[in-house]
């Protein structure tokens, strides 16, 4: 195994002094692991390793080990900041290690904006019981009170005495120290931090990345390793009928041809199944399937036509099966208001598109799994091959290369379990790569949506009524075949919306799934937040005020809200409201920051106008305002992006701004181009000439402010992506007077 | 059996001719930096010079390029200290990484040839390279910062050719 290079992905941090404000260019030592594991225990004998997250070696090193995985949210610069921090330990010491799909971690699924959320706290107490263990260490070594020993970079001093040793030096002693219980640990003051709060902290992989010297899943390299490409049923669940591989064997660099085993619902993390063509490289692979003639056997899911689709959901919101949230009585509320507004909403399917796509390579040998992918999940990932190939779990080593974007594609580890089941039948390394195509058309996608809201407002100008009805194919159809009614998707923008209205009712009709349904980048916000945003606008229109000052009042007084006394089951994205409340103080506090950011009420441009939303997500709270210009053929252009976001403790306030901008464009991406379409089951698009994203050219300067919190730390890759679109479409309407009910918006030929 | 010279360095290689230069790059010659995004020359993640030129290697047949000098991200400069490298690490434009050879290629490549550019400038010569985590202001910002470095440093922009670090003699 000595020949797989950078793979072990460990990596020195040099040169980065802290505050220098000098160009940052980090030495590099390509530390090559000999052994698959990242935690090579024979490595490295003197050392001291008090808990899963941090080792401490005899030559002064402190190696943290990144558990998450790294997808562009900057985990690999945030987790080490965080512990390094509380273990007052020197930058330019630091050996980031990226941990092995392993359950010793806790957690290690990187989606729903979770790992500062779940693991501020560990880690800061790891990092602090490491340091009490030094500093207990030293004093032992120099028989002084511990009390007057305290570590500062990377040393323990003994202020009376002066003297001072490294953590190098202290670690067998500090290694027979015990543990210290957690209650017992001190945790930094917040005027004491070093790293955690400071936007001065240059990325981890920063200058890999500038020289092109990174690992992702796609150049994973092996001796003897076989390119794989597959060919997969166009619809889902599709089977072959029958297959020709003889032109496809003749394409130089072709090795083989496998067919794989059909799929059955519910998909899971299953593999789609399909004809495997093996190459020498990825070319041939690809030139290989092409060759192939394949007849497919079509399924149940043939008989899904967007268009008619779009219909069957409308119809389904007037019928709701399940009631997911009740407050009052909305019927007798819309028949006593003086006026009932009512709007419908429809976001289509969408897909995630990150600029890599899946790609994993596995390597049977001895009984054992090694493999490397762009996974969001490798514990996931190990189960799934584990499952799927019966080898046990403690025999699939799962090693994390860096992800090429994963907005929650790649915690869906179907890609791993191909490659795994390949490398057993042909036992050699198999690299399998999922091309643009076959990454847009089997997909697991943002569920299309139809959603209906009325509203009803009294002679006063309140409004007394809300009532939201959605139709929408649940992700729970992913892994119980038939399932047809949303459940969790509710606690993400629907029944937690946030207005205080006297009446409010939410329901879902039922949404069979035709394809694999999954979660995407704030998942089912996206078109929740879309509708009630933009419909909050509405009523601020069509009762003749301020959208902003609207939109404070209508969230109302300072308070927690109670979801629980509504006959509704709010998840709160798994947190207690103890901790993590439904606080519309916070909801406004970002209201108006971003009101003040915008210069909101001040005069505009001809043409100009502003669009406000608010949402919160993830136990984070966002506000977005966006300035468009219109031109006189009614084409318009994004002139500005301003958002506020409150997330709690800003553990690396730069990445949270870098998460902001990029949920900007993301944004801008889904309300301007997201469209994809099924025909008799079949995704019609293919690639970024039919399923554009935003480029350069669509993405005006953005700006953001963090609120200063002392709150937990809340999720911060995705709660940027929600009130983008409706802001977007908000914006539109100010300055054209043109609302805009159904994304995308390249079909009004405005963009 | 083709020859082709990638970032000072001399190769010689036995592919069919229609093996665009990406799969060359990448598989056969394990220049893992340039990316593949779309196969379409549709995304930009696969930006090479070819003589100083930006190309798409994705549609670049092999046959087109052979005997000529093409430089990859590895060979943007000896020490990774290309200005345009400079300035994608100062702003920490980067987020997953992925597109952004593409990007510093597309970028280096303009400011070969536009020493100060301006915005509308930067839109025109980086519109096709696709990042989706969304990092077009800073990628902005960064070739701003590299002209400026670049003039600071009164020096030229650095020429493309030099040794790459993962290249290897076949």
């Amino acid at each position: 195994m000595s020949k797989i290079e950078n793979v072990s992905r460990r990596r020195f941090l040099k040169s980065v002094g802290l505050g220098s404000g000098a160009l940052v260019l980090g030495v590099q030592f390509s530390a090559l692991l000999p052994i698959p594991k990242a935690l090579a225990q024979a490595i490295k004998t003197d050392k001291f390793e008090p808990n899963v997250y941090l080792q401490i070696t005899a030559d002064n090193k402190v190696a943290i080990i990144v558990h998450r995985s790294e997808m562009g949210q900057g985990i690999r610069t945030s987790i080490p900041m965080v512990v390094a921090d509380e273990l007052e330990a020197d930058w330019q010491q630091i050996e980031v290690i990226q941990g092995l799909g392993d359950k010793k971690y806790g957690s290690q699924n990187t989606d729903g904006s979770r790992s500062i959320r779940r693991f501020y706290q560990p880690l800061r107490e790891a990092g602090a019981s490491a340091r009490t263990m030094l500093e207990q260490a030293a004093a032992k070594k120099w028989r002084v009170p511990v009390k007057e020993c305290q570590a500062k970079s990377n040393t323990i001093v003994h202020q009376s005495s002066g003297k001072v040793a490294t953590f190098g030096s202290l670690v067998s002693l500090a290694a027979q120290m015990p543990v210290p219980k957690k209650e017992t640990l001190v945790l930094k003051e917040k005027s004491d931090f070093n790293f955690i709060g400071k936007s001065n902290v240059p990325l981890v992989d920063g200058q890999d990345i500038a020289t092109g010297n990174t690992t992702f899943g796609f150049d994973v390299d092996m001796p003897n390793m076989r390119y794989a490409v597959i060919a997969r049923p166009p619809v889902l669940t599709g089977k072959v009928k029958s297959f020709d591989a003889s032109k496809a064997k003749k394409i130089a660099g072709v090795i083989d041809i496998i067919q794989l085993d059909n799929v059955e619902e519910p998909v899971l993390f299953k593999p789609l199944g399909g004809i495997a063509v093996i190459a020498t490289n990825t070319w041939a692979a690809m030139q290989g399937r092409a060759a192939l003639d394949i007849q497919w056997q079509s399924s149940e899911h043939s008989s899904y036509n967007s268009d008619e689709y779009k219909i069957a959901l409308a119809k389904s919101c007037d019928e709701p099966s399940s009631i997911l949230r009740n407050k009052g009585d909305v019927e007798q509320a819309l028949s006593a208001a003086d006026k009932v507004i009512s709007a419908q909403y429809y976001v289509p399917q969408l897909i995630h598109v990150p600029m890599e796509p899946p790609a994993a390579t596995a390597h049977f040998h001895d009984g054992v799994f090694d493999i490397w992918a762009c996974t969001q999940t490798p514990q996931s990932a190990q189960s799934n091959v584990a499952q799927a190939t019966g080898i046990a779990p403690e025999n699939v080593n799962v090693n994390v290369t860096l992800l090429g974007g994963g907005f929650g594609r790649k915690s869906k580890p179907d890609f791993v379990v191909e490659a795994a089941i390949l490398s057993k039948k042909l036992k050699v390394p198999v690299k399998v790569l999922w091309t643009r195509e076959d990454e847009i058309k089997n997909g697991y996608y943002h569920a299309v949506s139809f959603q209906k809201l009325s509203a009803g407002i009294s002679a006063a100008k309140k409004v007394t009524a809300w009532s939201h009805n959605v139709a929408t194919p649940p992700i729970g159809s992913t892994f119980s075949k038939g399932a047809d009614v949303i459940t969790m998707e509710a606690g993400l923008g629907l029944i937690d919306m946030p207005y205080d209205i006297a009446n409010v009712r939410c329901g879902a009709g039922k949404a069979p799934a035709h394809t694999r349904i999954g979660w995407m980048r704030s998942v089912t916000n996206i078109n929740q937040a879309f509708a009630v945003c933009s419909f909050a606008d509405e009523l601020a229109n069509a009762t003749n005020n301020d959208s902003k000052d609207f939109l404070l009042s209508l969230i109302g007084e300072d308070r927690f809200i109670d979801l629980s006394k509504e006959e509704s089951k709010y998840g709160n994205y798994g947190e207690t409201a103890d901790k993590f409340p439904l606080d519309t103080g916070r909801l406004k506090g970002v209201v108006n920051r971003v009101a003040t950011m915008a210069k909101w009420g001040e005069k505009l441009p001809k043409g100009h106008g502003l669009g406000i939303a608010v949402h919160r997500s993830f136990v984070s709270y966002v506000a977005c305002v966006v300035q468009i210009s219109a031109n006189e053929s009614g084409r318009i252009k994004l002139e500005n992006i301003w958002m506020a976001v409150d997330c709690g403790v800003a553990v690396n306030p730069e990445r949270i701004k870098s998460q902001m901008e990029g949920a900007a464009v993301f944004g801008i991406s889904l309300a301007f181009y997201g469209d994809i379409t099924a025909k008799d089951g079949v995704i019609e698009q293919g690639n970024f000439d039919d399923y554009p994203v935003a480029r350069i050219t669509d993405v005006p300067p953005t700006m953001v402010e963090i609120i200063s919190s002392d709150a937990p730390p809340g999720g911060v890759g995705e709660p940027g992506v929600p009130p983008v679109a409706p802001a977007i479409c908000n914006a539109i309407f100010s300055a054209t007077g043109k609302r805009y009910r159904e994304l995308p918006l390249k079909q009004y030929n405005i963009i | 059996m083709h020859s082709l010279t990638i970032n000072g360095k001399k190769h010689q290689f036995d592919v069919d001719e229609n093996m665009p230069l990406l799969w060359v790059l990448r598989d056969i010659l394990k220049y893992t930096g340039t990316k593949y995004g779309c196969g379409k020359g549709l995304c930009g993640a696969c930006t090479v010079h070819l003589d100083g030129q930006p190309i798409r290697s994705c549609l670049t047949p092999i046959s087109v390029v052979k005997n000529q000098e093409i430089t990859t991200i590895e060979g943007l400069s000896e020490d990774g200290k290309h200005v345009v490298q400079q300035a994608w690490q100062t702003l920490n434009v980067p987020q997953c990484g992925y597109c952004q050879s593409g990007q510093m290629m597309s970028a280096a490549a303009l400011l070969a040839k536009e020493a100060q550019p301006t915005d509308k400038d930067i839109d025109q010569a980086m519109s096709g390279n696709i990042c989706r985590c969304g990092t077009y202001t800073r990628i902005k910002e960064a070739i701003h910062l590299a002209a400026d470095l670049a003039d600071k440093l009164a020096v030229e922009i650095p020429p493309m050719q030099t040794v790459g670090k993962t290249g290897s003699e076949s």
